[in-house]
């Protein structure tokens, strides 16, 4: 047996899952929400089917709220490699006018993405879809298999999970029922950046330092990407030597004053700051064991 | 720490390229929360500096402070200036998982942690242990190659601890490590140790592991976790994160053949036609001889494609997309090897199978078999014998109940390429898939395979129930249909006075037996007086009638294979006769459900009593119609003075003396 570096035996785990699950079903789909994570499992899925390109379409679930950064950089890099992108939002939420500042994260969340993700699911009858979720982020996701089993409702129920033993993944489901699929279960935050750096993957702007307007929040300093942003009376953007350590709806990401511009420097920075990442998301915070209840409800 | 803390900060590209030459290894934690393991695994998180600040500070909030808290100066990270002491929290928290087992206490699941250190990354995949988590212990353990097995030093080595190092064994697990932990409950004494130490080498010594080492903690204290301890001088080992750090695991398997799954076919255009796998073991160079299993069609290797350019050779576990010289057929669930050194081939194996289903593992029942890359269905001919997952003993078995491990034949439908797991892991397991459900309900280690015309085989066709040849050439017995259904058929008639009892026991019944995965069926008023018997009085007749055709009806179900249960007046023991007079003899138990007529008058649940007091209801048994007790019914159940459920203890148990119920065991 060759020893293989762990970024090595890492790639090596997730091209398997990702040939399995091209190989078995009928109409799989990867989310790509085109934060690091989405980019490392893109990369991943070009090296698993060449001399080809990934049979599967990309989907992003479009709350319209994205940093613009975002977009850009999903359509060009779409556009690159030569891909089937599938941009989906809720029409309905959009009708309603959700929003995350008249109606909170929770429901803006819930409509945007979450349900934006079931009606999506439902309407191209995807039956696997990939996710760049990772086993490290939360506490819930550490007990998720890496083919997780969701029933016609897109629930996912945490005490009724498939035994998951080898790498014998178990891909058969009834119609309308569907799997999720996790190609980095493995990776931690540290991984991907890690091999973001070695592999020399493309990622959105955002997540490097630069000076960015921005207001600051309940102790979160929020960018102000646009006019829709609802500043209070007086209150001013400032410019801030700032980066994101996710991305999301920018109204809803929390900057981090920082001073990396390299992939090096995030490393660092990471490696020297011991704080988790998903301090960032404010949707996180809505109470204890909140992503594992987001989760029984379809959300990714 | 410290050191590497400065490199990070002064040379980061340094810093990367070291991390970068880091290996990975997956190892599983076996033991139950009084054990301290997750204790122990937040101790090693802690300890070598991997808690994000803000996992802590959301801990404070959520952990339940320890009746007996840590002392204080005790808990004190390699990288932990920037923390609060750790005085104040259980670091078990850490690493428990989901909401409601956070409520409960416990851990229900699989849970997986990562942590690295400069010389590693190590996946964790923390198993809970009571028995009836057998099955998630060992999917924790199919993908380590270490197991950190906790004994409490002040219990020593236990039937837990048997059971967790068999199960670790049995997925081929070679490198075990055995905590003994609260070394500080026993004084840190190392009698105590060396005992424990003793014992367990005894026990250990079959199990096959390659690399066995005891070492003495106290989670709780961080002692010999990642920093030696300095309450036990005389223990001259290594840590626990030191074992870890240093473990030789790339020679685990042992088969140096090329197996090579396609997983998928790539054809991105007409030129391009490559098989893309995973090498799961030995090697493969351009220009090799390759043999396809099953078909054993031979060609040659044009190319090795990668993403990152075509490669002279290329080793396990690298994933790679071959092209072959010669356009021969080939699909996903075949395997490339090399034609001098082929894996098994064939449809009849020995194996050893972990049970996971809610209802038992019967043999002559078709499942989906998963192995490497293949789908097949197929059956499991016979159980051989149960292991004992504590004792290690071997008992007969019938069937194989959740969390049972046993030694199993098992017949597929279709060829497929195999190894002794033992040799190869990837080539030697399998996944059972129940077919109507698409649950995982079982996970099974080859041992061998077995030639379809050895002589042994030859008679279990003629006998056996997994007869696909001998359905063709005579008609399915009644034996052959109960088998399939791994029972023994049979009427357990219920007889007794309106309001006595008996539909609710009968309800009861079924429910216990569909639990143990027995076919069923319960015939009472409701669904044969509105059907089959609507056209039928209350006169005695009508009544006879009635009776006969349940019995028949019970009688066609029991020649189907099922347990038919029954539950009504049926007053005349003439009638009751003719039933059992249809049926084998050892197929019909009468069970007289006995209490008294003004219990029954009481209870009157359907209000029938009052009618017939009333004279609305004529020849209602008990009050103008009579009931005849049976002389000797297989059982007496007086419903009066118990409760349902030690009646149908009773009912259970005369099932049980009889062969039909499924045991536990």
């Amino acid at each position: 047996m060759k020893r293989l570096t762990h970024l090595q035996q890492l790639e090596a785990e997730s091209i398997h899952i990702l040939r399995e699950v091209a190989a078995e079903f009928e109409r799989p789909v990867m989310l790509y929400s085109i934060g690091k994570d989405s980019s490392v499992m893109l990369h991943l899925a070009m090296k698993a089917f060449h001399p080809g390109k990934p049979p599967f379409p990309l989907m992003h679930i479009d709350t319209t709220w994205k940093f613009r950064e975002m977009i850009e950089f999903r359509d060009h890099e779409t556009r690159r490699l030569g891909l089937d992108l599938i941009v989906y939002t809720n029409q309905e939420g959009l009708r309603a006018g959700i929003n995350p500042f008249d109606h909170g994260s929770r429901k803006h969340t819930d409509v945007m993405k979450t349900e934006a993700l079931k009606q999506a699911l439902d309407k191209y009858r995807f039956d696997a879809a990939f996710g760049g979720a990772r086993r490290d982020e939360e506490a819930s996701r550490a007990k998720e298999r890496i083919y997780s089993f969701r029933d016609r409702h897109h629930r996912w129920d945490p005490k009724n999970q498939r035994p998951e033993l080898w790498n014998l993944y178990n891909g058969r489901i009834n119609k309308g029922e569907s799997i999720r699929v996790f190609p980095l279960s493995n990776w931690t935050e540290l991984d991907v950046w890690h091999y973001i750096h070695v592999e020399n993957i493309p990622v959105v702007p955002l997540y490097f330092a630069k000076e960015r307007p921005v207001v600051e929040r309940d102790g979160v300093l929020i960018m102000v990407d646009d006019n829709r942003m609802r500043l209070h009376p007086g209150e001013q953007p400032r410019m801030e030597m700032v980066r994101f350590r996710t991305l999301g709806c920018y109204p809803l990401t929390g900057a981090m004053q920082s001073t990396a511009r390299t992939v090096p420097e995030i490393l660092q920075e990471m490696l020297l700051a011991h704080t988790s990442e998903r301090v960032g998301r404010v949707i996180d915070h809505d109470g204890a064991g909140s992503m594992e209840q987001k989760k029984r409800e379809g959300y990714f | 720490m410290v050191a590497l803390a400065e490199l990070i900060r002064s040379d980061i590209h340094a810093y990367l390229q070291a991390r970068e030459r880091q290996d990975l290894l997956r190892f599983i934690t076996c033991g139950s929360v009084d054990d301290g393991k997750s204790t122990l695994i937040g101790r090693l998180l802690y300890d070598s500096g991997n808690v994000f600040q803000d996992h802590l500070e959301a801990l404070r909030k959520t952990s339940v402070p320890l009746a007996q808290s840590q002392e204080a100066g005790a808990v004190q990270g390699g990288q932990a200036q920037g923390m609060a002491a750790g005085g104040e929290i259980d670091l078990a928290f850490l690493v428990d998982g989901l909401q409601s087992e956070r409520e409960q206490g416990i851990t229900i699941d699989v849970a997986h942690r990562y942590f690295a250190t400069a010389r590693r990354k190590f996946i964790i995949a923390d198993c809970p242990g009571h028995v009836q988590y057998t099955r998630n212990m060992a999917t924790g353990a199919s993908t380590a190659n270490l197991a950190i097995i906790l004994i409490d030093a002040r219990k020593g080595v236990l039937s837990q601890t048997r059971r967790h190092s068999f199960i670790v064994s049995l997925v081929g697990i070679r490198h075990a490590v055995i905590a003994v932990n609260k070394m500080d409950l026993v004084d840190h004494d190392q009698e105590v140790f060396e005992r424990i130490a003793a014992d367990y080498r005894t026990f250990a010594a079959g199990l096959g592991f390659t690399d066995l080492t005891l070492v003495p903690v106290s989670a709780k204290h961080g002692d010999n976790v990642v920093r030696r301890s300095a309450h036990m001088p005389w223990y001259q080992g290594p840590s626990i994160l030191e074992l870890l750090e240093t473990v030789e695991v790339t020679d685990d398997v042992q088969l140096q053949a090329l197996r090579f799954p396609v997983q998928y076919v790539n054809r991105p255009h007409l030129d391009f036609r490559g098989f893309a796998g995973t090498i799961v073991t030995g090697q493969v160079r351009r220009g090799d001889p390759v043999m396809v299993l099953p078909s054993k069609r031979t060609s040659r290797v044009k190319s090795i494609v990668t993403a990152a350019g075509e490669l002279a050779e290329a080793s396990a576990p690298e994933p790679v997309t071959l092209t072959l010289e010669d356009e021969i057929d080939i699909s996903r669930g075949d395997m490339l090897v090399h034609p001098a050194e082929p894996a098994g081939l064939g449809t009849l194996m020995d194996a050893r199978i972990l049970w996971m289903g809610e209802m038992p593992l019967v043999p002559g029942k078709p499942y989906v078999f998963r192995t490497g890359t293949k789908y097949v269905r197929g059956t499991v001919v016979r159980i051989d014998y149960q292991i004992d997952v504590n004792t290690q003993e071997q008992h007969p078995a019938e069937m194989l109940p959740m969390n049972h491990i046993g030694q199993c034949r098992l017949h597929l439908n279709e060829p497929v390429a195999f190894d002794p797991y033992e040799l190869s892991p990837k080539t030697g397991s399998f996944i059972l898939i129940d077919a109507i459900t698409n649950g995982t309900v079982g996970a099974g280690m080859i041992i061998r395979g077995v030639e379809v015309d050895a002589p042994e085989f030859v008679a279990e066709i003629d006998t056996g129930p997994v007869t696909n040849v001998v359905w063709h050439t005579h008609k399915v017995s009644k034996a052959e249909r109960a088998g399939l259904k791994g029972q023994r058929p049979c009427i357990v008639w219920l007889t007794g006075l309106s309001g006595s009892g008996k539909s609710t026991l009968a309800n009861a019944l079924e429910q216990a037996l569909w639990m143990r995965g027995h076919h069923t069926y319960l015939l009472d008023g409701d669904n044969v007086r509105h059907g089959l018997n609507k056209d039928l009085d209350f006169s005695d007749a009508g009544r006879v009638e009635n009776i006969r055709r349940i019995g028949e009806v019970a009688k066609l179900m029991v020649d189907a294979g099922l347990i038919v249960i029954t539950a009504f007046i049926s007053p005349f023991k003439s009638e009751r006769a003719l039933v059992r007079s249809i049926v084998n003899d050892d197929e019909f138990l009468e069970v007289y459900v006995d209490a008294p007529l003004e219990v029954c008058e009481a209870r009157d649940p359907k209000g029938l009593f009052r009618r017939a007091r009333a004279g609305e209801i004529r020849q209602f048994t008990g009050i103008d119609s009579p009931y005849e007790p049976p002389d000797a019914p297989e059982l007496r159940i007086q419903t009066g003075g118990e409760s349902v459920e030690e009646s149908l203890r009773s009912l259970l148990a005369l099932l049980g003396a009889r062969g039909i119920l499924r045991g536990e065991k």
